[in-house]
């Protein structure tokens, strides 16, 4: 495997709505962030990859547009998923092992404020049988909550704790949409109440990727990918058990998460029980720093949420404060698909 | 290091058709996954990860079907990635897929793109009104039908080109038993006759909206050697995008087409394409737009394009067989056609394209473009393995 690290990190602020905005409009400013921390222009990358959905844009081929962001003449060599940016970063990851590129630009984006963004998230139900009876985001991650309850895995107390520190360590975060002490709130769907839920809102995110020597010369401590992997689940809740991620478990696996402690975790969980069942499915202890940038429950721009992860937990590497970090994006319903990768500074390494 | 040779050792299609209503999304590419898996001589298990691609997800109204479609593409407990590039997304999953083999990510993997589009309504998905932007309201032909009229402009091409291309596509899809549109009676005087629905275009030179899904087994090197079939070898691969619209826009040989096919060229080691290749499997939804490709992937100097199609050199028993399938004019489920194009390449150089089989084919070349003509995918297949 060739060593490919991320060497630039960018997010917008991220913002309840962005009416004036169009997506190309709120992506710019971040690609320039990125290409201008490593000195590249978008015609020296060798590889270009996005990560959005149709639904939230809420028409067919969106991403054409925001590919105009790119300034993409002289053509480039470009690939899109319709998923989180991460699994976008996954697709670059892979083309740069191929040995095709050296360096890749990876962006995504989500506005969700057009829509109603629990009543579009029933779409990607099973379309015959669980579609049709519209049942919202909330609705299931509910179902998970009060499974873990019953389970004894947790409680509504321990939940609030998690959004009490999530947005507290979200304080130190410019981009983030809600931070500081937020009241857990009435109930939404019970057990879950208002701060037990991700905010609503619009955001854009970008990193470039670049192998080797490449990544050595545009980033003083780059955030080397040591493993990445991604897994999926059985669609059906009824034949999930919702209280455990094996897929995650089996991601981190893969991804070489239990080699070595981390000292650092961002994990996509935009509902407070689901970090309970993340932690347990990585083994993460008191002894490791979980979502020190407020995690999905202080902004979730839906698409850009898991590559903000990746995003933030390189950025930690890039500061120093963190020798190797894990970083964990999620796709579907209750957990339904994840991605795991490990990132390390050089030193962590010697 | 170099990368892993990449072998095609499965593939299965759908018989593809304007409606399957005897069978769920689920259903649909779970057959297509199963003819492949047995083309390939294997089980699920053997499977490392899935790549699953189609265009926008409003065409079934189904958004991200990967989550839904995990149980029945047997992906549980594996890597699934999701690919939408617009048109070009069924070659694109492909090239997405054996990448995943070529950089020893994984060894086995399947690829499969389809569309449903009985499910829902696809100029409906097309014309969803967004504010401050110029909606497709005349549909792709009328977004394309300018472009035709600029090329025929250009070139001196007589009007009579598209038609002999619709007429040839349609001839072949009769020796494709998974071709979408079968006429027997088919006459070029019908073709000729046909309505004019976006002037130059008449309605016998355009797709039809199929339901239909598309399958691919990728492996590495010791897949293949295991392979009970002759596999096909990918010997390049690329995409290349530009955006819709932009000053210095040639629509009618966009920049980025010549690009994508000059590198997969040089990937493959490719001098003179027009006489190195055996077969053509091209995206066609417009007749037209053979003669105008033709030129755009250098197989015929600029305005030269129409002279190959009228001198019969297109033709399936010509000298550069163009659409042996019958293309993307006789079948067209869109998220699908272009890796039935990667498919149907492979097929030919395997030798395995039955009653559509181009006698003797060692390379060929599996082309898709999408949106405004700006994302082109394209791979060249071989017979035998790659030697650089």
């Amino acid at each position: 495997m060739r060593d490919v690290a991320i060497v630039a990190f960018a997010q917008t602020d991220h913002l309840r709505r962005t009416d004036e905005l169009s997506e190309v409009e709120m992506l710019m400013p971040v690609l320039h962030q990125v290409l201008d921390a490593t000195g590249l222009r978008a015609r020296d990358i060798g590889f270009t990859c996005s990560g959005s959905s149709d639904y939230l844009a809420g028409r067919a081929f969106s991403f054409t547009m925001a590919l105009d962001g790119v300034g993409a003449h002289p053509p480039i060599s470009e690939s899109h998923v319709e998923m989180d940016g991460a699994w976008a970063l996954y697709e670059a990851w892979v083309k740069i092992q191929t040995g095709e590129a050296d360096t890749a630009l990876v962006y995504s984006y989500g506005k969700s404020s057009p829509g109603e963004v629990r009543d579009v998230l029933t779409r990607q139900l099973d379309p015959y049988y669980v579609g049709p009876l519209w049942p919202d985001s909330v609705a299931l991650a509910a179902l998970q909550t009060q499974a873990l309850i019953d389970a004894g895995d947790t409680d509504e107390a321990a939940l609030a704790a998690i959004a009490t520190r999530s947005r507290a360590a979200a304080a130190d975060n410019p981009h983030a949409r809600i931070a500081g002490p937020v009241p857990a709130g009435e109930y939404v769907v019970q057990p879950l109440r208002t701060g037990d839920c991700p905010p609503v809102g619009d955001g854009a995110a970008a990193v470039i990727l670049a192998a080797g020597d490449s990544a050595r010369a545009l980033c003083p401590r780059p955030a080397w990918i040591r493993g990445i992997d991604h897994r999926i689940e059985a669609h059906s809740l009824g034949v999930r058990e919702l209280t455990e991620s094996p897929s995650t478990r089996l991601a981190a696996e893969h991804a070489g998460v239990f080699e070595r402690p981390v000292d650092t975790a961002e994990l996509h969980a935009p509902f407070t029980s689901q970090e309970v069942v993340l932690r347990k499915a990585l083994g993460l202890d008191g002894s490791v720093t979980v979502n020190p940038s407020g995690g999905a429950l202080a902004a979730n721009p839906v698409m850009a949420a898991g590559l903000i992860r990746l995003g933030e937990a390189a950025a930690r590497i890039h500061r120093g404060e963190s020798d190797r970090a894990l970083a964990h994006a999620t796709s579907g319903p209750c957990l339904q698909q994840n991605l795991v990768a490990v990132l390390e500074g050089e030193s962590a390494h010697a | 290091m170099p990368k892993e040779p990449v072998a095609v050792v499965g593939i299965g299609q759908t018989k593809h058709v304007s409606a399957r209503r005897d069978v769920s999304i689920a259903g649909l590419v779970r057959e297509a996954a199963v003819h492949a898996l047995e083309d390939a001589g294997l089980t699920w298990t053997d499977i490392d990860a899935v790549v699953i691609g189609k265009a926008p997800d409003f065409f079934e109204g189904l958004m991200m079907p990967e989550l839904y479609l995990a149980d029945a593409l047997g992906a549980v407990g594996k890597p699934m990635l999701r690919v939408h590039t617009a048109g070009s997304v069924g070659g694109s999953t492909a090239l997405v897929a054996a990448n995943l083999v070529s950089a020893r990510v994984h060894r086995t993997v399947l690829t499969l793109a389809f569309e449903k589009q009985s499910e829902s309504n696809a100029m409906w998905g097309l014309s969803l009104p967004i504010p401050f932007q110029q909606p497709l309201l005349a549909g792709a032909g009328g977004f394309f039908a300018p472009h035709v009229r600029a090329y025929m402009r250009r070139t001196g091409a007589p009007e009579t080109v598209g038609s002999l291309v619709a007429y040839k596509d349609r001839r072949n899809a009769l020796k494709n038993p998974y071709a979408h549109i079968h006429d027997p009676d088919i006459t070029l005087e019908k073709v000729q006759s046909a309505p004019m629905l976006w002037d130059p275009i008449r309605y016998s030179e355009t797709c039809p909206s199929s339901d239909g899904a598309c399958a691919m087994i990728l492996t590495d090197r010791a897949g293949a050697d295991r392979s009970p079939h002759p596999p096909a070898w990918v010997h390049g691969g690329a995409m290349r995008s530009e955006p819709t619209l932009f000053a210095g826009k040639d629509f009618v040989s966009p920049q980025a087409g010549k690009d994508c096919a000059a590198e997969v060229y040089r990937q493959a080691g490719i001098g003179d394409p027009r006489r190195e290749i055996d077969a053509v499997e091209m995206y066609v939804p417009f007749s037209w737009y053979e003669p105008m490709w033709l030129e755009n992937l250098g197989f015929a100097d600029e305005g030269e394009g129409w002279k190959l199609t009228e001198s019969g050199v297109t033709e399936l028993d010509g000298d550069l067989p163009v659409n042996p399938s019958g293309g993307v004019l006789s079948t067209n489920p869109i998220g699908a056609s272009g890796m039935i194009r990667f498919a149907e390449a492979a097929l030919q150089v395997r030798g395995q394209a039955g009653e559509h089989q181009v006698a003797g084919a060692r390379k060929a070349l599996g082309h898709a473009y999408g949106g405004g003509a700006q994302f082109f995918s394209m791979w060249l297949v071989g017979a035998e393995p790659p030697t650089r």
